[in-house]
C-alpha cells in the first residue's frame, strides 16, 4: 500500500463527509446509511445502493470473480453492500468494498498468519474486534472500518509495533516505500510513549544478497513463510519466543534459494534488504522503467529502476501469467554486470594481437571488404542467447543478402525442426502448468533452468499433490519426485508400459510433459522428440482440444523468436568450412571446429568469451538500453523498453547490421525499428502482438522424419551454475559471489 | 482422616441398590428441592475426589474400591447423546479457567464423521501459577481421569485421547502413566475398552514446560511437534483440531469427574452451587493462609468460610487481609472489601470484575508489596508470551518494564492512566486469551490499588527531590 493511495482515501473520506454535511438531501441518506440497523436489511441494501452515494472503487482494481452463482454471499462494509463469493475473508471483502485494510502479515500469496493484528476490524455482534486477514466472510455480515473501536484498536497495535522499531529511517533503505513508515504515517498516534529501553537483535548472515537489520523486524513471518512455501527451502524460522523472538536460520547458514531476494520485497520493514543496493540509493531518486528480463527464457516481468545513466537495482512486476509477483535472484541481482566488462568502441585487432579502438567507419569498412572477398557459402551468423527480434531479423536478412543462409540461434542446436511453433513452445503455458496433475521432466533441471517455472510447478504440487516424474542426471528439486531414470531408455519403457510411470501417466487428467531445450545438442534430438510424439498417441488424455501438455522449456530468451524467424543452420558443418564468422553476441559457441584462418567478427556489449576468437568488434547494446521484442518459452511476445543510455559508442544491434549491410552494398531496406517489425511481420506476424501469446495452431508434434536411434547416453545437466549463464551474468560481481558461496559443490 | 474412611460407607448404600440410576432421580425432578440460601461445607459424601490427599492406593485396585471403573460398560451403552445430555443437565462449566458449559462444548463434536477420526485432548499442561489441582487428580486419583476421557471420548465420538502433561509434572507422569498400562492389561482401554465393544487409546504426552502450551491450539500445535503458538479461530478445534481432525481439549477436572456425575446423576450434581454454576470443585488456596490446601467444595462457598473453614484462616487474622486473587494469576485481583462476602463461583467473582479461573487463590496479607506481586507476575506473562502477535509479545514486555518501575515509584502520576489504557490495548486484540490474562491482573491493581500506586509515586519525587536539593 502506498502512502498516496492512503493519503487520497484520507482525503477522499474528509471532502465527501464536507459534502454531505452540506447538502440538506445528502444529510437524509447519510443518516439512513449510517444507521443501517434501524431499518429493514433489504431497506439498508437499497438505500444503500443508491447512485448518489459517494462511489467506492475497489482497492487496487480488485475484482470478483463468481465461479457458481449460489456462492454469492452479501456483507455489509461500513453500510455498503457488496456481493462476494463465498469463502472470501472480511479483508477481501473490504477491498471489494473499496476500503484498504492495512496489513503487515498478510500477503496475499502467502498463507495467513494472522498474528500482526493491524487488520483488527468491528464486526458487529463480535464482542472483540477481529482479525479480518484470517476471519471469513459471513453472510450479512455487518463489517466496520471505521469506528472508534477499530481505529483504536489499529492505533494500539501500531504503537506497539513501534515500540522496539528502531527510529533509523534516516538511514534505512526501506524508507519511502516502507510499509511500516506509511502505516504509522496513516493510522499511528503522533507520538511515542515508550520511554523504555528497546530491544536489539543480531543480524543474520543471509548470505551476499539480503542484508539483515534485525532489529528492525517486526516478527511477521512473510519470509518464513515465503521461505518455506514459495521458494521450498526450510531455511528460515522464528527462534526464541516472547519479545525475545528471532527470524533465523537455527544454525549460521546462508539462505540458498534462488528466489531469496523475494524477502526483501515482501518484507514490509527494513529487516530484509538488498545487500548489493544497500545505501546506494533512496527509492524517489529513481526512475522506474518498466520492461522484460532476458537472463533465461521466461521473459519475467521486471521494473528496472536507473538514477542517472546507472541502472540502480530491479525489482519484479506483477504478472499473473508469467511470474506472479516473484523473480529470480538472477533476474534481479545481475545488474551490475551492465555495468562491468562493456564494450564501448569498435575495435579491431591488430598484427600484435591487440585490440585497438577505430571509427565505426573504418571498422565497419574493414569488415565489408572481409565479405566480399570470401565465398557466400563460407559464411556463417550466430545470434546470440540474448539477442531480441528485431536484430535477428536484420542477421538473417543481411546473410540471405549476400548469399549466404547459414544463420542460427545459440542454444537451437544443429538439427532442430523450427517448421511448428507446438515443437518448441511450452504449450501448456506457464500458468497454465497449475492445472497439470501430473509432470514428467525430462532432461530438464526447472530450478535452474527457468527458476519461474519451478516456482509455478512447486505451486501446484504444493497445491495438488500433483506426481512428478523426472529423467535425468540426479539434481535438486524443491518439491517432491520420482527420479525415474538417467537416459532417454526410460522413456522408451514409459512408452512400452514397462515403468510404473505409464499408470500415473495414463490416469492423470491433464498430464504435462516437459522437455529440457537441452536435447536440442544431442545427437538424437529427432528421435527423442518422436518418442515424445508416440507419447502423445499412447496417452489421450496428453494432447486434447483443451489441452496441450507437451511442452519444451527453452533455456534463452532469444530461442523462440529465432525459430520463429526461421533462424534455422542449412547444414551441420557450418563451422569447419566457414571463413567469415558474425557473432552478434554469441559467447556460447563452440569455435574450435572453425579454421585458423577464418575471419570473426564479434558484435555485442560485454568482453565475454566471443571476444577471444575476434577479429572486429562492433559494440553493441544491453536488454536494459534498447528497444528489442523477445518471445519466451510460452510463446508470449514481450519488449524491452531502454532504462538508461547506451555506453560510449555503442549501437543498437539492427543499426550496426543495418550500416554494415549499406557499407557492403546490400542495403537493407528498413531504417526504424518500425520498418524492421513491418518485415517481421512477413516472416512471423505473431511477433507484433506484444503482451500476448499467440497459441501454436497446431497442437502436438509433427512425428519427425529421421527417426533415428534413441542413443543410450544419459542427458546432461544443461545449466551448470545457476548464476552465471550469459555475459550479463558472467560480468557481474553479485553472480560471482553468489557462485562461489551458494552454489553446491 | 476418619472422615475419608467414612466415605466407603456413604458410597455403600448407593452401590448396593442395583436399580441406582433412575430411583433416586425421579424424586429429585419430581419435587424441586427448596432455594438453598448457603452454600458450602459440603459432605464427605458428596466429594467426587475421595483420594485427594493419596492416603489411599491411587491404582487400579485402590480406585475400583472407590467406585472408579464401576459398570462403565453400561455408562458406555447408554450411548452418546445420553451423556452429552447428562452432562449438560448437570451444569457442569469446564474446569480450566473460562468456564465454558462441558456438554454443549461436547456436543459441537460432528455427529457423522466425513471419514476423519475424532479426538479427545485432556490439557493437563496444568502451568496457571497457584494452581494446583489437576496434579493432585493425577498422583492420587489417576483412574478417574482415565475412566473420564473413555467417557468423555464416548461421548464426543473420539477413537482415542491424548492426555497432554505438563514438562515439570514427573511424578503425576508417572503414575498416570502407571495407571494407564494397568488399564490397558485390565482391558479397560484399548481395543474393546472396558467389554463395551467400543475401542478407545489414550496417549499420554510430555510437554517442555511453557505455559502457553495450556492453550487449547497451541497445546494441540505442541502435540504435533510444532511450536506452541496459538492457531487462529476459525476454524475451531471441533471442526479442525490434532492433526487436522475433530477434537474437543478439555481440563483434567472437567473430565474427571464426569463419570462421578453420570453414576450419581445430573440432578445430584447440580444441586450444589447457585443456578449456572452447579457442582463441587477442586479449590487451591496458597500464599498467607495458616494451611495452604487443595480442597474440594461445594461451588458458590464465600471466600471467606472457604479461607477460614480449611486453610486455618488468613495469616494475623481476616483483617490482615490484603486483597485476594481468587482464580490464578490471570485474573483481577479484589481487595478485602470486596473478599468479605463474595462467593466463590462465576458469576459472582464475574460481578465484581475477576473471575473464577481455575479457582486458585492465592491469598495476600498485609504483608505482601502488592505492587511487586503484580509485577512479578506481569514478567511471568512477558516470559511466558509466545510472541507470535504482535500486542502480546510487545504488550507484556512494556507492561512488566513499567511495573518495575511503579515498584519503586520511578513514574509520572498520569503514567497509572497510560499504563490502564496500555492493558486494554493488549486485552482482545490478540489471538488467544494470553494477552487477556497478562492485562486483567494489573488492571485490577490500578482498579483497588491506586491510591497505593499513586503514594509511591509521590513518595519518589519527593526524595528525587530532596536529593536534588541536597
Amino acid at each position: 500500500m502506498g502512502l498516496g493511495s492512503l493519503a487520497s482515501r484520507a482525503l477522499r473520506s474528509s471532502s465527501s463527509s464536507r459534502v454531505l454535511s452540506s447538502n440538506p438531501r445528502y444529510n437524509l441518506i447519510r443518516t439512513i446509511v449510517s444507521t443501517p440497523e434501524l431499518h429493514k436489511p433489504e431497506a439498508a441494501a437499497e438505500s444503500a445502493s443508491e447512485p448518489d452515494l459517494p462511489k467506492r472503487t475497489p482497492v487496487a482494481g480488485a475484482r470478483v470473480h463468481f465461479p457458481n452463482p449460489d456462492d454469492v454471499i452479501e456483507v455489509f462494509v461500513d453500510g455498503y453492500p457488496v456481493k462476494i463469493p463465498k469463502g472470501m475473508t472480511v479483508l477481501q471483502a473490504c477491498s471489494v468494498a473499496g476500503v484498504d485494510i492495512p496489513r503487515f502479515c498478510y500477503h496475499d500469496r502467502l498463507s495467513i498468519a494472522g498474528n500482526c493484528r493491524m487488520c483488527l476490524v468491528e464486526v458487529e455482534k463480535s464482542p472483540k474486534p477481529v482479525a479480518s486477514c484470517a476471519m471469513p466472510a459471513l453472510p450479512g455480515m455487518k463489517i466496520k472500518t471505521d469506528t472508534p473501536i477499530a481505529k483504536k484498536a489499529r492505533e494500539g497495535v501500531m504503537e506497539f509495533l513501534l515500540m522496539n522499531h528502531p527510529l533509523d529511517c534516516p538511514i534505512c533503505d526501506q524508507g519511502g516505500e516502507c510499509d511500516l513508515q506509511d502505516q504509522s504515517m496513516a493510522f499511528g498516534s503522533d507520538r511515542g510513549r515508550f520511554t523504555e529501553t528497546k530491544r536489539s537483535v543480531v543480524d543474520k548472515n543471509l548470505g551476499p544478497l539480503v542484508k539483515t537489520v534485525m532489529t528492525r523486524c517486526i516478527q511477521c513471518t512473510r519470509c518464513v513463510r515465503f521461505a518455506s512455501e514459495i521458494a521450498g527451502v526450510q531455511d528460515l524460522g522464528m527462534l526464541g519466543r516472547g519479545s525475545g523472538e528471532e527470524i533465523g536460520t537455527y544454525v549460521e547458514k546462508l539462505m540458498t534459494s534462488e528466489l531469496s531476494g523475494n524477502v526483501i520485497d515482501i518484507c514490509p520493514v527494513g529487516a530484509l534488504t538488498s545487500k548489493p543496493f544497500a545505501f546506494k540509493a533512496r527509492n524517489w531518486e529513481l526512475k522506474g522503467t518498466e520492461t522484460i528480463d532476458v537472463t533465461d527464457a521466461v521473459g519475467s516481468n521486471i521494473r528496472i529502476d536507473s538514477r542517472g545513466p546507472e541502472v540502480m537495482r530491479i525489482v519484479p512486476r506483477l504478472n499473473e501469467d508469467i511470474n506472479e509477483e516473484w523473480i529470480s535472484d538472477k533476474t534481479r541481482f545481475c545488474y551490475d554486470g551492465l555495468k562491468r566488462q562493456r564494450l564501448s568502441d569498435p575495435m579491431i585487432r591488430g598484427p600484435d594481437g591487440q585490440f585497438k579502438p577505430v571509427s565505426w567507419r573504418d571498422a565497419l569498412a574493414v569488415v565489408a571488404e572481409v565479405i566480399h572477398q570470401v565465398k557466400p557459402e563460407e559464411i556463417v551468423g550466430v545470434a546470440g542467447k540474448l539477442s531480441d527480434a528485431e536484430s535477428m531479423m536484420s542477421l538473417k536478412d543481411f546473410l540471405n543478402r549476400i548469399g549466404s543462409n547459414n544463420i542460427w540461434c545459440e542454444g537451437n542446436g544443429n538439427n532442430i525442426d523450427a517448421d511448428l511453433r507446438s515443437g518448441y513452445l511450452m504449450n501448456t503455458t506457464i500458468s497454465g502448468l497449475e492445472k497439470a496433475d501430473c509432470f514428467l521432466l525430462i532432461g530438464t533441471q526447472p530450478r535452474v533452468e527457468a527458476a519461474m517455472v519451478n516456482a509455478r510447478i512447486r505451486k501446484t504440487v504444493r497445491a495438488t499433490q500433483a506426481k512428478v516424474g523426472y529423467i535425468g542426471p540426479p539434481t535438486d528439486f524443491n518439491y517432491s519426485h520420482d527420479h525415474l531414470g538417467t537416459t532417454p531408455e526410460t522413456l522408451t519403457a514409459i512408452l512400452e508400459n514397462r515403468h510404473p510411470f505409464s499408470a500415473t501417466l495414463s490416469t492423470a487428467k491433464h498430464p504435462a510433459i516437459i522437455v529440457g531445450a537441452g536435447i536440442f545438442h544431442r545427437q538424437d534430438t529427432s528421435a527423442i522428440l518422436s518418442l515424445l510424439h508416440s507419447l502423445s498417441a499412447k496417452f489421450p488424455n496428453l494432447v486434447t482440444p483443451e489441452w496441450n501438455g507437451l511442452n519444451v522449456l527453452l533455456l534463452n530468451a532469444a530461442q523462440a523468436a529465432a525459430l520463429d524467424l526461421g533462424l534455422v543452420p542449412e547444414s551441420n558443418t557450418g563451422m569447419e568450412s566457414a571463413k567469415f564468422v558474425y557473432l552478434m553476441g554469441a559467447d556460447d559457441t563452440e569455435l574450435d571446429a572453425l579454421p585458423k584462418d577464418a575471419f570473426v567478427v564479434y558484435q555485442g556489449h560485454h568482453g565475454d568469451k566471443g571476444v577471444y576468437r575476434a577479429n572486429v568488434i562492433f559494440p553493441s547494446t544491453v536488454f536494459s538500453e534498447k528497444e528489442g521484442t523477445y518471445e519466451n518459452t510460452e510463446g508470449c511476445v514481450q519488449q524491452t523498453v531502454p532504462a538508461v543510455p547506451t555506453v560510449g559508442d555503442a549501437r543498437e544491434d539492427w543499426k550496426i547490421i543495418r550500416a554494415l549491410s549499406e557499407v557492403c552494398g546490400v542495403r537493407l531496406p528498413y531504417d526504424t525499428i518500425t520498418g524492421v517489425r513491418s518485415r517481421i511481420k512477413n516472416v512471423a506476424p505473431n511477433l507484433l502482438k506484444v503482451d500476448e501469446r499467440e497459441p501454436a495452431v497446431f497442437s502436438g508434434l509433427l512425428k519427425p522424419e529421421g527417426n533415428g536411434k534413441v542413443s543410450a547416453a544419459p542427458f546432461g545437466v544443461t545449466v551448470e551454475n545457476f548464476y552465471m549463464t550469459d555475459a550479463i551474468t558472467r560480468a557481474s560481481k553479485i553472480m560471482a559471489q553468489c557462485s562461489s558461496l551458494l552454489t553446491k559443490k | 482422616m476418619r472422615r475419608i474412611l467414612s466415605l466407603e460407607r456413604a458410597f455403600s448404600p448407593w452401590r448396593r441398590n442395583g436399580n441406582w440410576m433412575p430411583g433416586p432421580r425421579l424424586f429429585t425432578t419430581a419435587q424441586p428441592p427448596p432455594e438453598k440460601s448457603h452454600y458450602g461445607n459440603l459432605n464427605d459424601s458428596d466429594r467426587i475426589f475421595t483420594n485427594l490427599y493419596g492416603v489411599h492406593d491411587p491404582y487400579l485396585k485402590g480406585a475400583r474400591r472407590r467406585g472408579d471403573w464401576h459398570r462403565t460398560k453400561d455408562l458406555i451403552h447408554k450411548g452418546t447423546d445420553w451423556i452429552v445430555e447428562e452432562i449438560k443437565k448437570s451444569g457442569l462449566r469446564g474446569r480450566g479457567g473460562a468456564g465454558f458449559p462441558a456438554g454443549l462444548k461436547w456436543s459441537f463434536m460432528p455427529k457423522v464423521s466425513d471419514g476423519r477420526p475424532s479426538y479427545l485432548v485432556i490439557n493437563a499442561d496444568e502451568s496457571e501459577p497457584g494452581t494446583c489441582k489437576d496434579r493432585e487428580i493425577m498422583r492420587h486419583d489417576p483412574h478417574k481421569l482415565l475412566e473420564g476421557c473413555v467417557i468423555a471420548g464416548v461421548g464426543m465420538r473420539a477413537s482415542a485421547a491424548y492426555i497432554y502433561i505438563r514438562g515439570e509434572y514427573v511424578d503425576e507422569r508417572l503414575s498416570l502413566e502407571k495407571a494407564r498400562i494397568e488399564a490397558y492389561a485390565a482391558g479397560l482401554l484399548g481395543k474393546n475398552a472396558c467389554g463395551s465393544g467400543y475401542d478407545f487409546d489414550v496417549h499420554i504426552h510430555f510437554g517442555a514446560g511453557a505455559y502457553i502450551c495450556g492453550e487449547e491450539t497451541a497445546l494441540l500445535e505442541s502435540l504435533e511437534g510444532k511450536q506452541g503458538k496459538p492457531r487462529l479461530k476459525p476454524p475451531f478445534p471441533a471442526n479442525t483440531g490434532l492433526y487436522g481432525c475433530p477434537t474437543t481439549v478439555t481440563n483434567v477436572e472437567t473430565v474427571a469427574v464426569a463419570p462421578t456425575i453420570l453414576r450419581r446423576g445430573p440432578e445430584w450434581f447440580a444441586g450444589f452451587g447457585r443456578k449456572n454454576n452447579s457442582g463441587t470443585k477442586l479449590f487451591c488456596i496458597s500464599g498467607h493462609v495458616n494451611k495452604p490446601c487443595t480442597v474440594e467444595e461445594e461451588m458458590s462457598i464465600s471466600l471467606k468460610e472457604l479461607l477460614e473453614r480449611h486453610c486455618g484462616g488468613v495469616r494475623g487474622g481476616w483483617d490482615n487481609l490484603l486483597a485476594v486473587i481468587p482464580g490464578g494469576s490471570s485474573v483481577a485481583l479484589i481487595p478485602k472489601s470486596v473478599c468479605d462476602d463474595v462467593l466463590m463461583d462465576f458469576d459472582a467473582l464475574k460481578d465484581v470484575g475477576s473471575g473464577l479461573g481455575t479457582a486458585a487463590v492465592i491469598v495476600m496479607d498485609k504483608s505482601t508489596d502488592i505492587v511487586d506481586a503484580i509485577g512479578r507476575l506481569a514478567y511471568f506473562y512477558k516470559h511466558e508470551s509466545c510472541g507470535q502477535c504482535t500486542p502480546c509479545r510487545e504488550g507484556t514486555t512494556w507492561l512488566w518494564m513499567m511495573m518495575e518501575r511503579m515498584k519503586v515509584g520511578n513514574a509520572k502520576l498520569e503514567e497509572v492512566d497510560m499504563l490502564y489504557e496500555l492493558t486494554k490495548q493488549i486485552e482482545g486484540h490478540t489471538i488467544c486469551a494470553l494477552g487477556d490474562a497478562a492485562a486483567w491482573p494489573v488492571q485490577g491493581l490500578i482498579r483497588h490499588f491506586r491510591p497505593e500506586l499513586e503514594r509511591r509515586i509521590k513518595e519518589n519525587a519527593d526524595r528525587e527531590l530532596r536529593c536534588a536539593g541536597n
